[in-house]
């Protein structure tokens, strides 16, 4: 067995508020090899950017990891002292967020912004840190480049901000590249555009990928593999083919329903799934998703169903699948 | 332009099953500077729209953001006052009425907003905020209104048990369901629904969807349903307007326009929205548009797609197209239209 790029290894992450424990993330497992796209796909409050920030060891008071293992190359993340997470972090392992605008610094140039992660992890200096700039931020093709070195985040329009937002990511050639929700913020026109950016370049400098997102659209053009999380648990992976044609979960069934497709004709009636996510302080006993899910019984009630493999490739979380 | 005019409408001329006439309706923003405040330039976010909905009809409305899609709606509404052109409401231009007229209408015409967080008052009860509207029309007695409170929270698919609760208690769906329980308080039949599911989540959005179509066959509902998911207004419209900075440039139905797209914005659109169909997305063919929306304060001369497009011709960049009948009862605005 060759040893996997990333490997989350029964991942929990709690918030310790004054109204109680919060289980954001409960025994997450996952892996991701060199060079591939892994969807990670939820609505709010699934935990999975509180996956990608744990990875990141980027968990704030009152959070805290505590348990599992974060394997990067065998060494784990979350046991690191902080002079070698510095090292991997940026370097190593790039991040790319929602919201460009609050991701960049207002006060700074872009070239100086870019700059700044090259110094620090490729060990460059002033004049080669802002030649390295000036070639990332053509890579990701934002025209005149070297002109707009000088330029403030205010000075881009959405799209272009997140395209420096990947040359920031991707200047240091990370071997990981997570992507928290890139998109959700863009018009769709310019989704498309960073999308087809990121897909690109991770190819081009072999990057594996994490793709956040809560759009199973997006995954479907995007990503090799799936991992559905739902109410800070797996509940499915699959490889992106297998889960859209065969979704062993009844979660993953049900969204994949939901989704209001333009290739469907007109006024069709969507299938909603009733009810809401349960609250992450008081987990039901069982199955989370029995509340909601049309196939329960008894039993998904009282036991909580394994993560375990139903067919090639394919893992899920239920006791009567497909 | 010949609609520049100001003309009176007899309310005979307005077809009866015409509910809202939109007719050469501009939005313009002044901008101003310098020393004195002088205005020195307009973002031109509505610039001449011209639409017509039908009663008991949804009509969508979609576009990215900046195109003008929510002032639009809100200048139907009067909530934004037009700069030009007129709007048609049962047979009374809302532009030039009286305020007295203008306030007694507004009961018939409601506003469902995006974002369920800040359109509902924290320190209100749901009963107060969805009797408000009641309140301030004077309608029924207290009675009445309570009574009235509790059938529309069980219209919605709320516990009407549920009055004295405040909005940080629901989550979004729910409050979303609140807001909607209170643009129905008045039996309107007009209702602007400005990207009402684009602040939820997916398994939360099929809900409300599904609602919105419900309570529009029930209360015999006209909707005029914004969004910038083109998926989602083809499952809740029949008709569909496409709309780039400030212009419509593509109207007809959801069929159609979808399966035939006439300006290449609207192929460009179809073509970026992702399909949650991995064999398909890899066997499609992909338009990935270059480039941003341009300003609206200073929009491209001709056509104002131009300099995204890549069927522009010299006569783009000189002659804004008219919007025109390409294919039976579909509407574009463009010179070369057509895959």
């Amino acid at each position: 067995m060759t040893e996997k790029l990333l490997e989350v290894q029964n991942l929990r992450t709690h918030f310790f508020t004054r109204t109680g424990v919060v289980k954001a993330v409960e025994d997450v497992s996952f892996y991701l090899e060199e060079g591939e796209t892994l969807g990670v796909v939820g609505e709010s409050g699934s935990g999975k950017s509180v996956t990608s920030l744990s990875i990141m060891r980027l968990i704030d008071k009152p959070g805290k990891i505590v348990g599992g293992k974060i394997l990067f190359k065998g060494e784990d993340i979350a046991e690191m002292d902080e002079d070698r997470l510095l090292q991997i972090r940026g370097g190593k392992i790039a991040m790319i967020f929602q919201d460009p605008m609050t991701s960049l610094n207002p006060v700074l140039t872009v070239g100086f912004q870019i700059a700044e992660a090259v110094k620090t992890h490729l060990k460059l200096d002033d004049k080669a840190a802002m030649n390295r700039a000036a070639e990332m931020l053509e890579r990701v093709r934002i025209p005149e480049a070297r002109r707009r070195l000088n330029h403030y985040p205010h000075e881009f329009s959405g799209g272009m901000r997140q395209r420096v937002m990947i040359a920031i990511a991707l200047s240091c050639n990370p071997q990981l590249l997570i992507a928290d929700e890139p998109t959700t913020a863009l018009d769709v026109t310019i989704q498309a555009q960073v999308l087809e950016l990121i897909k690109g370049l991770s190819k081009e400098f072999r990057t594996a990928t994490l793709l956040i997102t809560h759009d199973l659209g997006v995954v479907a053009g995007t990503c090799d593999r799936v991992v559905v999380m739902y109410a800070g648990r797996v509940v499915e992976s699959a490889p992106t083919h297998t889960l859209f044609k065969k979704p062993a979960h009844p979660y993953t069934q049900a969204l994949l329903q939901a989704i209001p497709r333009p290739d469907e004709p007109p006024g069709s009636r969507l299938h909603a799934i009733s009810g809401q996510p349960p609250s992450l302080i008081n987990l039901p006993a069982g199955c989370p998703f029995a509340p909601r899910c049309v196939k329960a019984q008894a039993r998904c009630r009282q036991e909580l169903p394994p993560l375990e493999t139903k067919g090639a490739g394919q893992m899920a979380a239920c006791f009567y699948p497909y | 332009m010949a609609a520049e005019i100001a003309q009176p409408y007899p309310s005979a001329e307005v077809a009866s099953d015409t509910l809202v006439d939109v007719r050469n309706l501009k939005v313009h923003f002044p901008i101003r500077g310098g020393l004195l405040g002088r205005t020195v330039a307009s973002v031109k976010a509505v610039d001449g729209v011209d639409l017509t909905i039908k009663r008991g009809e949804t009509l969508g409305l979609v576009g990215e953001s900046g195109c003008g899609k929510s002032t639009l709606g809100r200048a139907v509404l009067q909530l934004v006052k037009p700069t030009d052109g007129s709007v048609i409401f049962e047979g009374t231009d809302l532009t030039r009425t009286s305020y007295g007229t203008l306030r007694r209408m507004r009961a018939d015409m409601q506003m469902i907003f995006q974002d369920p967080f800040s359109s509902l008052d924290p320190r209100f009860t749901v009963g107060r905020i969805i009797s408000e509207p009641m309140v301030n029309f004077g309608r029924g007695t207290s009675q009445e209104r309570e009574a009235r409170v509790k059938e529309l929270l069980q219209v919605v698919g709320l516990n009407p048990a549920w009055v004295h609760r405040y909005p940080h208690e629901f989550s979004g769906g729910q409050r979303q369901r609140i807001g909607i329980a209170r643009a129905l308080a008045l039996n309107p039949k007009f209702i602007v629904a400005d990207e009402p599911i684009s602040a939820l989540d997916v398994s939360i959005q099929a809900q409300v969807l599904n609602l919105l179509a419900d309570l529009r066959d029930q209360f015999n509902l006209t909707y005029l349903f914004i969004a910038h998911n083109l998926s989602a207004v083809k499952h809740v419209s029949k008709r569909v307007a496409v709309m780039y900075l400030g212009h419509i440039v593509e109207l007809g139905s959801g069929d159609d326009v979808y399966a035939n797209p006439q300006h290449p914005y609207t192929i460009a659109l179809l073509s970026a929205s992702p399909i949650p169909d991995p064999e398909l997305e890899l066997t499609r063919k992909r338009i990935i548009l270059t480039g941003d929306v341009p300003s609206p304060v200073n929009p491209p001369s001709g056509c104002p797609f131009h300099p995204r497009c890549w069927k522009a011709q010299a006569i783009c960049r000189e002659v804004a197209p008219p919007l025109e009948e390409k294919r039976p009862n579909q509407i574009a605005a463009c010179h070369f239209p057509g895959a």
